[in-house]
Order: structure tokens, then C-alpha cells, then sequence
């Protein structure tokens, strides 16, 4: 069954949380994972690997790089699993 | 019967799926070794996750190639699990950015000391750490980029990999007479989670796609990986000090 884009940012709301103990309301669509949330490479580099065993998708290093957004990840992620 | 069947095999350097150690502990596992993996601070948790990809999912203990201390617990660490080894893959490898990259004539010593520490002493470091855990002899595996010649960018990691490949020979002339023998895969440019730092990576593809007679394919991970647990498997019995070729043919050919 894909999720839908409400329930992906929430799961990925859950792993921002449990990595870097950043709120899960913090984390919105807008955000920049790396100027507004402050990420570094091996907290996304984590991150990523944990979105992807959460929603069954693998996300390609190559592709990591357009995600600057949590909104980029959450339709990224819609669309991996579709 | 698989090539390591029975076989205990400790495994570095698993970060992602696209570390060549990961698909060495995917082929020992399928050859039939009990594998163990490490990880160290913030990377355990990628370390983690990643090995439930694994055909079965090992476990991961705390090893950081800085630490004299972790070196110490390794054996400790490792008999949790297994009561001995037979082998050990040593995939660790680290350069501060101002050691690669084409600032070879201004990097300066703790830069280099840097490099050398984490990628080649941490050979000594591990072989040493392991060997009362192999009473009967073992399998001691590394993983090296051709050290005898200079490369675009590669700069102080290119005299590391030199000092490290001089280490495996150190190594098997001080640790073959207790059985272990200690080898080097010397792979082609493989296209790696620690392979995207390394500024001028791309340079090195453009030399095999010209020049290695067997095609090479950098995002195929299983020729090093096959060479690796072959060194690992009883079938170089009386091979030690040595560097195998997986790279297509490349260190052979003048042009």
C-alpha cells in the first residue's frame, strides 16, 4: 500500500527526530535539511538509510544530492514507492 | 560446500551497500562464513541498518581505527559472539580533505600523520588486535589502490596506500611464522560511498575505460570483493606478502 505524502513526512519527521533530536513539527516541507535544519552529510547519510528500510525504496546516492528539501524527500520518496 | 564454509570472518569498513566490504560479507556469507562486522561512532547506526541487507544480518561491533583502546577490547568484543577467527578483512581508510585533492606540496604533517594512522598502521593495529583470536593461523585481507605509481588527486592517500602496502609485507614476514598470512587486493577505481570524496575520481575511470584489457565496470563491486574472499579462503595456502590484481588487467599494460 504507498502512503501517502501526510503519513511519508511524518515517518521521515520520526527518523530526523531520532537522529538528530530535532522536533518532528520542526521538520516541514519547506525546510532545508541543510541550512534550516542544520543536517551534516553523515546524519543524512543515516537518515537515508533509515527512509529507505522505513519505506521499502532505495534512494541512489546521485539522487541524495537533489533532495534539499524535506519536501524533495517526501515526494521523492511518494514516487520510489508508488 | 561454500569456499569459507566454517570459516569465522571479522569485516571492516561496511558503511553503506555500496562499500566493497559490504559485498565481501554478502560472498562470505553465501560461501558460508560466520561474519562479524564493524563500525565505530556515528557510522554504527548506518553500519546497523545497512547489515540487515546482508543475507543474514551479522553483528556489528565498535572498532575505531583512532582508538589504541578499541584495538585493546577487540578481542574481548569479538569472542561475544565467536570464540575465534579465521579471517579478518581489512577495509579502513581515511584522509583529511587537505591531504587529496592537488594540494600535495602544502599539506601539512597532522594532515598526512592522519592518513597514515587510519589507513595503513590501522593494518598493524588490526592484525596485532586479532591475532590471539586466530591460535591456529588465518586469513588477513586488504584492500589497496596501485601504490607504485603517482595519480591525479590522490595526493597523500596514494603514500598512504604506499606505506600500507609495505605494512602487509611487514606483517606476513612477522606473523607467517604464527600461520597467518596477510595479502592485499589492489582493485580497480570502484565507484564507493569513500570513492565519492575523493576529489578527481572520475580521472581514474577515464584510465580503465582506456586502458584495462578485461572491460571494468566501476559500479560492480563483485570481482574485488570474489578476490578478497578467495585471499580469505584456504586456497592460497602459501601466499603471503602478496598484491592480487582485480583491476582488469590495468597494472600490466604500458599504455
Amino acid at each position: 500500500m504507498a502512503k501517502s505524502e501526510q503519513e511519508i513526512l511524518e515517518g521521515l519527521a520520526e527518523i530526523v527526530n531520532e537522529e538528530t533530536g530535532i522536533p518532528t513539527g520542526d521538520v516541514q516541507p519547506e525546510k532545508s535539511f541543510t541550512d534550516d535544519l542544520d543536517i551534516d552529510s553523515l546524519s543524512m547519510m543515516t537518515i537515508v538509510v533509515n527512509a529507505e528500510e522505513k519505506f521499502g525504496v532505495r534512494i541512489p546516492d546521485d539522487d541524495v544530492k537533489g533532495l534539499s528539501t524535506v519536501g524533495d524527500a517526501v515526494s521523492y520518496i511518494a514516487k520510489a514507492s508508488a | 560446500m561454500g569456499l569459507l564454509e566454517g570459516k569465522r570472518v571479522l569485516v571492516t569498513g561496511v558503511l553503506m551497500d555500496s562499500s566493497i566490504a559490504f559485498h565481501v560479507a554478502r560472498i562470505a556469507q553465501q560461501e558460508g562464513a560466520q561474519v562479524i562486522l564493524t563500525s565505530f561512532g556515528r557510522t554504527m547506526r548506518i553500519t546497523e541498518t545497512i547489515a540487515k541487507r546482508l543475507p543474514s544480518t551479522p553483528p556489528v561491533i565498535e572498532l575505531d581505527a583512532s582508538k589504541a583502546e578499541d584495538f585493546d577490547a577487540l578481542a574481548d568484543r569479538v569472542r561475544e559472539h565467536v570464540d575465534g577467527l579465521d579471517g579478518v578483512l581489512h577495509s579502513i581508510g581515511f584522509a583529511p580533505e587537505a591531504a587529496l585533492g592537488g594540494n600535495f606540496l602544502k599539506t601539512e604533517w597532522a594532515d598526512v600523520a592522519t592518513a597514515v594512522q587510519i589507513s595503513a598502521y590501522s593494518l598493524k593495529a588490526l592484525a596485532v588486535a586479532a591475532q590471539p583470536l586466530m591460535p591456529n593461523g588465518g586469513s588477513v585481507v586488504g584492500l589497496t589502490f596501485d601504490a607504485t605509481v603517482a595519480w591525479p588527486k590522490y595526493d597523500w592517500m596514494g603514500v598512504a596506500k604506499a606505506a600500507f602496502e609495505s605494512t602487509a609485507r611487514y606483517l606476513a614476514r612477522d606473523l607467517g611464522p604464527a600461520g597467518v598470512r596477510v595479502n592485499l587486493v589492489a582493485a580497480g577505481p570502484l565507484k564507493t560511498t569513500a570513492a565519492k570524496s575523493i576529489p578527481g575520481f572520475e580521472e581514474f575511470e577515464g584510465v580503465w575505460a582506456s586502458r584495462a584489457p578485461l572491460a571494468w565496470d566501476i559500479a560492480d563491486f563483485e570481482p574485488a570483493a570474489r578476490g578478497c574472499v578467495a585471499l580469505l579462503s584456504d586456497w592460497f595456502p602459501r601466499t603471503t606478502g602478496e598484491i592480487v590484481h582485480v583491476d582488469g588487467g590495468v597494472h600490466a599494460m604500458g599504455a
